[in-house]
């Protein structure tokens, strides 16, 4: 019998990993990450998870021994924030580069300078090009669903890759929320049994991490490519098929109140919920608004975007993280790239907003939409908008 | 014979570029490096077999005498196993073209 | 160390799992070195490769040298992804799962990724105890990239990062002890070996893998293309620098201190440097302090040396057992 219960979601992930069966968990603690690797040792130590726990001194050990590891065929997993992914940035494209099938835990946290332990997307920016499936989350069902879900795609034998499930610090991995745990017998069944194809073992010797000169360089990293894009199939696939056994659909773009409005909002991560009560207020206000949540981060959903928006004339974009110097917000300019082509477009509005763990409340959205109405009929002097800095 | 890295398409690529062929470095041709070779005086040989032992290339093993002998495909003509060579059985002698 | 046994054909088992046909330097030490450790291990054997000299030689893409499972990754992180092998390799046996029976984790990396960049996560592998070997390939210097110093490039090297000139006289610090350090981590098994002494290093590398927990051997690699010397003599130059003292041969088992070969009387350092290009610049003040030290150094091994028999004897008399080996 699948139980409801209210958990606080990091523990609600440890729990997840311990049902998904892992064989080596490589942990090094920070803020806000730290009770997803503290319960996952107290697993351990209580038996309840048969699973080799390695303690590393720093991310990018943890990284390292999970390559090791998964490059040896074992099921693995770690979890990080911020600086120690900052830290690792390294071995995620060798991750990736080698196909080793590595599940993570992002609990999304602001990058230094200056030091803050809260919320925003910046660590999530920062690791776009690491070649990652990566998949965001808002609440902690979804988070304890797609920890599950990450093991069945990274190590489906199509895939190969390491993927990363992204949560929001503090906003989800610090508060209880209700949590429908499946029946360890359907999860079993639901993962995959199939180990590494290729692992180091002396039966049969294999050389991973050869160096590539010019002349094959490019061909290794179109395969790579290639590889992520076909990905997106079988994401697809996996989540038709989670909903088919645990009753719960996922879609790389989740639709609220979208389909035919004119005013769109689009959110990443636990704010879009926040959000949707700003929609909703909007709506009985009498604006045909509508919100966007941005699901599969990567392989970008470039196809299920454009019909998520089509009819849209306006599209607000929501950035938790800046980038300096240049487009402001991450997705809005990735938005705009995905739509340059289209023969009909809405007017994209890049709002930055939340860093460093800044709430935006309700009234907050309200206004942002409000806003960027204004903006996208009248044009602006900035490239993107920050809002709720004290002038 | 493999594919050279000039020849591979991106199809051709394992996953993760493994190498599943153990040893296959052995087509490469290092012999072509070494500007010294040695000859042997095989009189001299006891066939102890430390020239061998202390080959950085490997290359060294037991022709059909059971004297100790360098493949040349390999030798880069470092005369290690000159030095070694407690009866003094091989001497260096200028490659010529 | 053993009596000298030669009839290398009885001894020493004829695989080469460092095949011939590497691009190493023509007489290279490391090269020499990596094959003769892996004559003394069997094929059950992972092999996880730091990044340097011996990893590029080996892995051109679409070849590699080795004919045993090896993964690259990348510079400082060998330790770190042997933890993750190992470990790897401990839950999959636990649930079930088929491997060969008592696989060894054998970690490889030079001087460079092991006491510069490598250096921390080695000091996790080890203070965690994962049952692994790690072994050091010391050339003194950061030779794949172009013969830039390390902490162990020994006192007074000229490198292209520390040249001699007007103003310098080269490597300005005195060699990291690495062994020292793995010593201090209470691992049960640390060495030093060369292949100028190559049973003795086959001996050492066997009794480092078959040692349970963390093992850590450190091979002095004569690179006669970075330490500008001849190619034929890299293991006379390897033997004189143990002769010397500057690279003493040693055992430590359990904290228990042992050498390799009775010196009675050290050869002065001046033998070993004068045949290198990089000491060519040393002045004889210069080579009188580099004397000092490593006859200090020596003298504190020695004390090591007597204080472990000591406390041997003393365990013994009080009957708890441990015979010093």
């Amino acid at each position: 019998m699948a139980t409801r219960i209210g958990v606080e979601v990091s523990i609600a992930v440890a729990d997840a990993v311990k049902m998904c069966n892992v064989d080596v968990v490589a942990a090094y603690p920070i803020t806000p990450q730290t009770h997803i690797v503290e319960h996952l040792a107290e697993l351990v130590a209580n038996g309840e998870l048969d699973a080799e726990y390695i303690p590393v001194e720093s991310e990018h050990s943890a990284m390292s021994a999970c390559l090791g590891s998964a490059a040896s065929g074992a099921r693995t997993f770690t979890a990080t924030s911020s600086q120690g992914l900052a830290l690792m940035n390294e071995v995620l494209y060798v991750a990736s580069g080698m196909r080793l099938p590595v599940i993570m835990a992002v609990a999304n946290r602001a990058l230094s300078a200056p030091l803050s332990i809260w919320c925003d997307h910046s660590d999530m920016m920062s690791v776009r090009d690491t070649g990652w499936i990566q998949i965001v989350t808002e609440n902690g069902q979804q988070v304890v669903d797609n920890t599950i879900i990450a093991f069945r795609i990274a190590e489906d034998p199509r895939v190969l890759l390491p993927t990363m499930v992204h949560l929001d610090g503090f906003n989800l991995t610090h508060v209880i929320e209700p949590i429908i745990f499946p029946e360890q017998a359907e999860v079993d069944k639901f993962l995959p049994k199939n180990r590494f194809p290729l692992p180091l073992n002396p039966d049969r010797p294999v050389a991973m991490g050869d160096f590539a000169p010019p002349a094959i360089f490019m061909e290794t990293k179109w395969a790579q490519e290639v590889n992520l894009r076909n990905s997106r199939k079988v994401i697809l696939q996996v989540w038709d098929e989670f909903n088919k056994i645990f009753g719960r659909q996922y879609y790389p773009v989740e639709k609220y109140h979208s389909d035919g409005a004119k005013v769109l909002l689009m959110t990443m991560g636990s704010s879009g919920e926040t959000a949707s009560v700003a929609i909703d207020e909007l709506r009985d206000e009498g604006m045909d608004a509508g919100q966007v949540r941005l699901r599969l981060w990567r392989p970008f959903p470039f196809e299920e975007l454009r019909e998520a928006i089509k009819d849209a004339d306006v599209l607000i974009v929501m950035d938790r993280a800046i980038s300096f110097g240049g487009p402001g917000g991450p997705v809005a300019s990735e938005v705009k790239n995905a739509l340059y082509n289209q023969a009909k477009r809405p007017k994209v509005v890049s709002f930055v907003i939340s860093l460093g763990g800044r709430d935006t409340t309700v009234a907050g959205f309200k206004d942002i939409v409000r806003k960027g109405i204004e903006i996208a009929a009248k044009g602006s002097k900035n490239e993107y908008e920050i809002y709720g800095v004290r002038e | 014979m493999a594919k050279s890295e000039n020849e591979l398409t991106w199809k051709d690529l394992e996953i993760g570029c493994i190498v599943t062929a153990p040893g296959s470095a052995r087509q490469y041709e290092s012999g072509t490096w070494r500007s010294q070779r040695p000859t042997y005086d095989f009189n001299k040989c006891i066939k102890c077999g430390l020239c061998a032992l202390y080959c950085p290339e490997g290359c060294i093993g037991q022709n059909k005498d059971g004297n100790f002998e360098a493949d040349l495909f390999y030798c880069k003509g470092c005369g290690v196993c000159a030095r070694e060579c407690w009866t003094r059985v091989i001497k260096m002698v200028e490659e010529v073209e | 160390m053993e009596k000298y046994a030669i009839y290398v054909p009885r001894l020493v088992k004829k695989e080469e799992n460092f095949a011939p046909g590497h691009r190493a330097c023509i007489g290279c030490g490391e090269a020499l070195a990596i094959r003769q450790a892996f004559k003394a291990l069997d094929n059950n054997v992972i092999v996880a490769n730091a990044t340097g000299c011996m990893e590029i030689v080996a892995s051109q893409l679409p070849f590699t040298s080795w004919q045993l499972p090896w993964i690259h990754t990348l510079f400082e992180n060998t330790a770190a992804v042997a933890s993750g092998i190992e470990a790897g390799y401990k839950a999959m046996r636990r649930k079930g799962i088929k491997l060969p029976e008592n696989t060894k984790v054998v970690a490889i990396a030079g001087d460079g990724g092991t006491t510069d960049i490598g250096l921390q996560a080695l000091s996790g592998a080890m203070e965690r105890g994962h049952d692994f070997t790690y072994i050091c390939f010391d050339n003194e210097a950061y030779m794949n990239t172009g013969i830039q110093r390390s902490s162990s490039t020994p006192f007074g090297a000229s490198t292209t990062t520390s040249p001699a000139g007007k103003k310098s006289i080269g490597q300005f610090s005195w060699k990291k002890n690495m062994p020292a350090i793995a010593v201090a981590h209470n691992i049960p098994y640390v060495a030093t070996a060369t292949h100028g002494y190559p049973f003795d290093l086959m001996a050492k590398v066997a009794r480092a893998v078959a040692t349970k927990g963390p093992a850590y051997v450190h091979v002095l690699s004569v690179c006669p293309t970075g330490w500008r010397s001849p190619t034929d003599t890299i293991n006379r130059q390897a033997r004189l620098a143990v002769q010397t003292g500057m690279f003493p041969l040693f055992e430590v088992e359990n904290g228990v201190y042992k050498m390799s070969i009775d010196l009675p009387r050290l050869r002065p350092v001046k033998d070993y440097l004068k045949l290198q290009g990089r000491f060519r610049h040393l002045s004889d003040d210069v080579i009188a302090q580099i004397q000092k030290r490593v006859e200090l150094e020596y003298q504190k091994l020695l004390e090591n040396v007597k204080h472990g028999s000591k406390t041997a004897k003393r365990k013994s008399s009080a009957g708890s057992g441990k015979v010093p080996a």
